[in-house]
């Protein structure tokens, strides 16, 4: 089955055609490499990395900014957000600290993107 | 007055961070940042979700992790004050910045000042779109912030207004809180948004983008019940009635664009420029005002966090210098749009040594684009690009030595 992207690597946008051609991913429409390793990617394994905010307890903010350390995979995408819903943070936290650990099974980590302090300051 | 500063920095975001460690770096002793919110790091805070940082850092950061890397810089640096929730309400031309704060009103005498202020939305006021007056009328920013900071949701079912990246984004992070976004109208034949977010944001949640298409009503009384929708005529942009449809829906995002904040700019008496809505600038991102300098988003709007950054250390470089005299007054020639260009910054130039970039952007996309600049008959550049679009800012690249008159700087089809 042959399927249409529009190339997201670079503003130009070129509209791609892949599909599978004997085991063999094909990629048409591509202007340089670069779009074509794209539609290769979005073809077999799209992965998008996901970002979000969890509310965090006794910090000086309300929330704090995650994301997923790693890409995962797109169908996933629904399940790692309900799982970073779950999450109570504890301040103090700082950029980079993992909040949730292999979240969803993707074996991807969510760490948090902000830093947040002990409210009494 | 209160006090003396060398440099004193209004804003505490991207611009106004980079500017005040690149003052300091740069041989200026007391660096000041004034800023009115409680937390350092501007619009980035809310700006969670990633793609920034990688022309600047070469790796992909969310908005608040690249804000973070600053804010540790200046923190780690002793000649930097940062006073938070600090609202500067007026910069004399002879550089006396007055503010209200924590301790009540202040005034600073600046060797330099660093307007840093970055900018606002447009507001559904400044469109006029007809109807009621209900709640759930917000600019996609101020839903942003209410989402991500503090934690809560403005609606459940939504029509985006606006195309921009900023309007991509939050169709997205609202269909990723449960809500569901009925769709993203767009004004113009095209989006003014990266594929990537056009991509990641709409196609992969299955959110409708029309184009040519406006809110022309919003209905109801005390919350949005609704909006009415329409095509415009590509040509005029004047709504065509027999395409209005309703759509129901309880909030309505406005990413209508962003405008400089430059109240205190027009204080201090810098001549603006009525393209960019910015202050008129040298390359060392002085204003007309001797001593006042700007950038990042209060010059003109950027894309590009990396960008920001990059001019910020432009500006603070130089407001340490002429802080210690060292920034000689210098004759300028300017620097003009043309053709499909629609504003260059800087405007002005002092010729000299050295090289100077120019950021512009252009009116219309061009597919493909030439670009010629020139000093009178004397062509400086002279190149050409697969694509040029209004949503992303162009750089070029001139020499100072061949520069003895005005340049211009003209894009072409071809
Ligand atoms: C809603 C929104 C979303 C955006 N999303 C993106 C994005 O996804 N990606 C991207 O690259 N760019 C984005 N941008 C553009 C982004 O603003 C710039 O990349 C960058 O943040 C600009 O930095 P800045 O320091 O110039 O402005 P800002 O980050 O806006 O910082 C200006 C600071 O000045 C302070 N200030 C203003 N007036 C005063 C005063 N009178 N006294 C004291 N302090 C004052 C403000 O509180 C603020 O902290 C977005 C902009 C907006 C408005
Ligand atoms: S194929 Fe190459 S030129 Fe075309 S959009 Fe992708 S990266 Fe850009």
């Amino acid at each position: 089955m042959k399927k249409e992207f529009v190339c997201i690597a670079c503003p130009v946008g070129c509209r791609l055609t892949v599909w599978d051609e004997g085991g063999e991913v094909k990629v048409a429409g591509n202007t340089c490499p670069r779009g074509k390793a794209y539609g290769v990617q979005e073809f077999t394994a799209p992965m998008r990395t996901v970002t979000s905010s969890a509310p965090v307890k006794h910090g000086d903010q309300a929330m704090c900014s995650v994301k997923t350390d790693a890409p995962v995979p797109k169908d996933k995408v629904p399940d790692v957000l309900r799982a970073i819903r779950m999450i109570q943070i504890k301040a103090p936290v700082k950029v980079g600290e993992c909040v949730l650990r292999d979240v969803a099974g993707t074996g991807a980590n969510v760490v948090a993107t902000r830093r947040v302090r002990d409210k009494k300051r | 007055m209160d006090r003396k500063v060398d440099v004193a920095v209004i804003g505490g975001g991207p611009a106004g961070l980079a500017a005040a460690l690149k003052a300091h770096e740069a041989g200026a002793r007391q660096v000041l940042v004034m800023e009115r919110d409680s937390y350092p790091g501007g619009i980035l805070q809310q700006c969670i979700h990633n793609g920034f940082g990688l022309h600047y850092f070469g790796e992909e950061l969310t908005g608040p992790e690249y804000a973070q890397r600053f804010v540790d810089q200046v923190e780690h640096t002793d000649g930097i004050e940062v006073m938070l929730d600090t609202m500067v309400l007026s910069v004399s031309p002879d550089r006396v910045v007055t503010a209200v704060g924590k301790a009540g009103l202040i005034t600073v005498q600046a060797g330099a000042v660093v307007l840093a202020m970055g900018c606002r939305e447009r507001t559904r006021g400044a469109l006029g779109i007809a109807g009621t007056r209900p709640a759930g009328v917000y600019t996609a920013g101020c839903a942003q912030r209410l989402v991500n900071m503090e934690g809560m949701m403005p609606g459940r079912r939504v029509v985006v207004l606006g195309s921009g990246d900023i309007g991509l984004i939050m169709a997205r992070r609202m269909v990723w809180e449960g809500a569901k976004v009925e769709m993203v109208c767009e004004l113009m034949p095209y989006s003014s948004g990266l594929n990537r977010n056009i991509v990641q944001c709409l196609e992969d949640n299955g959110i409708p983008l029309y184009f040519n298409t406006t809110v022309v009503e919003i209905h109801g009384q005390e919350r949005v019940e609704g909006v009415t929708v329409a095509e415009v005529d590509p040509a005029t942009r004047a709504p065509k009635m027999e395409t209005a449809r309703f759509v129901p829906c309880d909030t309505l995002l406005l990413s209508v664009g962003l405008i400089p904040e430059n109240e205190l700019t027009k204080g201090t008496g810098a001549d603006m420029d009525p393209v960019t809505s910015g202050a008129v600038v040298d390359a060392a991102r002085q204003t007309t005002a001797e001593g006042i300098f700007a950038c990042g988003n209060v010059l003109h709007v950027h894309d590009l966090v990396d960008n920001v950054s990059r001019e910020a250390a432009i500006a603070g470089e130089n407001a340490a210098k002429y802080a210690l005299g060292k920034l000689n007054k210098a004759e300028t020639v300017r620097v003009m749009a043309q053709g499909g260009v629609r504003y260059v910054v800087p405007q002005r130039l002092v010729k000299g040594e050295g090289k100077a970039e120019l950021y512009f952007r252009v009116g219309a996309a061009f597919k493909p684009a030439r670009l010629t600049i020139s000093c009178a008959e004397r062509v400086l550049v002279s190149k050409k690009k697969l694509v040029m679009t209004p949503g992303e800012m162009e750089k070029a690249e001139i020499d100072l030595s061949q520069v003895d008159g005005d340049v211009t700087v003209r894009v072409e089809e071809g």
